[in-house]
């Protein structure tokens, strides 16, 4: 079954720019879809358009179909009971995702307490699952600590957290792990890839990094300059790379990666 | 040979801090020479990067430039050595002044440590963007008509116009796409090779440091767990979290 179709998705600045050109996809339920393309390739737009969130100034046209709901051109009313509950998106920096003046429980608590009807003790206790479920240490510490008090690491899983409390059929990462280190962003991949199965959800994976996108996705399109540019598996596309900017793309990641080779003997 | 920078036994502990931010460091760096400095955040890459340029003052140990302590307040010292040490860091969108062309963001060095007018630093500015493979007409605009890497390349011309020994890089191409990357960095391996110039660079992607540092130090909380030939660190990692970092690294399928 089809959660998610994007068809003829064109998104334009007030000034007439065209940023997203005609692009369509699909995911079906329980689907992995990579969103692969360096900056200013409009993926991240995408992404926002498919939320309805597209900022100020910028208006989409065409069809995105999220679970039987149209987007473009849905009032906010409609919106609100998409958001979370059919697509919920983890952000590249959970710094600024995060709300510095809220403690980490009661912003997990809110969309938690929406969708369970949850209060007082018993919600509290949701919260402690929700960030133990995540795999964050001492969930009870790390509920009452501020944004600003954990480290980047926990803080993307706290948004994580977030995200999934709404229990959301499609999961959107945008550029999830670009802000951390290279060994919690293995971890944080690892547990993505995890509590993504153990729900069946669906996920839309967005990254400027071919590699990273491979963790966690089978299938990707590729976007340059807001048009796709090839779509296939991501064997496929690394392998036998057909469209030139794919190729240039896989050719750039595998040179970095044989510096590593050559001295490594493994 | 002396090296050209060196730390001694060096500790620092930040003002109110219970504990040392970085503690009994020792590296060396070789004219001509690379070395890189690896680590996660917090690790005290930047710390060091910091003590190196001489921008903090070690609680503990030594600072030394071409074998002499560096003392911030011994002006004429000072002088030599930022004319011989300049620094690129890691974001080119806040690293060079929005308001100033390019022209005159290129001439800082050379007009802040007095070699040249405004007037005599153009051929020398034109040089700097020549090299870095920017376009002569570079000089006229401004930072924001140009994308990151071109950006990462006006920053490298600027650290190098006023003909430096050293340059310190600070992640320089971790904000880049991957394509500009691999640019950006060919970009400095080619400056090393025929500018001579020594390269300090800190970096958690390995694969940017095994491409442009013949010797590699790693970090974890403040100390150095491991120091040697690029090679041997990241090819037979004696450290577990050494180990862990080169593991960690993503790649693609085969």
């Amino acid at each position: 079954m089809t959660l998610l179709d994007v068809r003829g998705l064109t998104v334009r600045t007030g000034d007439g720019r065209t940023l997203v050109d005609d692009l369509s996809f699909s995911v079906a339920s329980g689907e992995r879809l990579g969103l692969i393309g360096e900056s200013g390739s409009g993926k991240s737009l995408t992404t926002l358009a498919v939320l309805g969130l597209l900022p100020d100034g910028m208006s989409a046209t065409g069809s995105v179909e999220l679970a039987g709901t149209q987007i473009v051109g849905a009032r906010e009313k409609q919106l609100t009971a998409v958001r979370g509950r059919d697509a919920a998106v983890v952000f590249q920096e959970p710094l600024t995702a995060l709300d510095p003046l809220m403690r980490v429980g009661r912003q997990v608590a809110e969309p938690l307490g929406r969708r369970t009807g949850l209060k007082g003790a018993a919600l509290r206790e949701a919260v402690g699952e929700a960030l133990a479920q995540v795999r964050l240490p001492e969930p009870e510490r790390i509920a009452r600590a501020y944004p600003h008090e954990i480290s980047g690491g926990q803080r993307q899983r706290v948004a994580l957290a977030l995200a999934l409390a709404c229990a959301p059929r499609l999961l959107i990462a945008d550029e999830p792990t670009t802000a951390l280190d290279v060994s919690v962003q293995a971890e944080m991949l690892d547990l993505i890839d995890a509590l993504v199965r153990e729900r069946e959800m669906a996920v839309l994976f967005v990254s400027h990094d071919l590699a990273v996108v491979a963790r966690v996705t089978d299938r990707a399109l590729v976007l340059k300059d807001g048009r796709a540019v090839e779509e296939g598996t991501v064997h496929d596309l690394v392998r036998a790379p057909r469209a030139p900017y794919t190729r240039d793309l896989v050719a750039s990641a595998r040179t970095l990666e044989s510096a590593l080779d050559l001295r490594s003997p493994r | 040979m002396t090296p050209v920078l060196e730390l001694k036994d060096v500790a620092l502990r930040h003002r109110g801090s219970a504990a040392n931010t970085v503690e009994d460091v020792s590296l060396a760096v070789e004219a001509g020479h690379s070395l890189a400095l690896v680590g996660e955040s917090g690790a005290g890459k930047t710390t060091l990067l910091r003590l190196l340029l001489g921008l903090s003052r070690p609680t503990a140990g030594a600072v030394r430039f071409d074998g002499a302590e560096l003392s911030p307040g011994d002006r004429a010292q000072m002088r030599r050595f930022r004319r011989s040490v300049q620094c690129v860091f890691q974001d080119p969108y806040s690293s060079l002044d929005p308001r100033r062309r390019v022209a005159a963001v290129v001439a800082e060095p050379l007009r802040s440590l007095g070699i040249d007018t405004r007037a005599g630093a153009a051929p020398k500015v034109a040089a700097a963007l020549e090299r870095v493979g920017l376009p002569a007409d570079a000089a006229d605009r401004y930072p924001h008509e140009f994308s990151g890497g071109q950006r990462q390349r006006i920053a490298i011309a600027r650290a190098t116009v006023c003909g430096p020994r050293v340059l310190l890089a600070d992640e320089p191409v971790s904000a880049l796409d991957v394509t500009t990357r691999v640019k950006v960095v060919d970009l400095l391996a080619e400056l090393q090779r025929e500018q001579g110039l020594t390269l300090v660079m800190v970096s958690h992607d390995l694969s940017v440091v095994a491409s442009l540092c013949e010797r590699t130090a790693v970090l974890e909380r403040g100390r150095i767990v491991e120091q040697g030939d690029t090679a041997q660190v990241l090819g037979e990692p004696a450290h577990p979290y050494t180990r862990r970092l080169i593991e960690s690294v993503p790649r693609l399928p085969v």
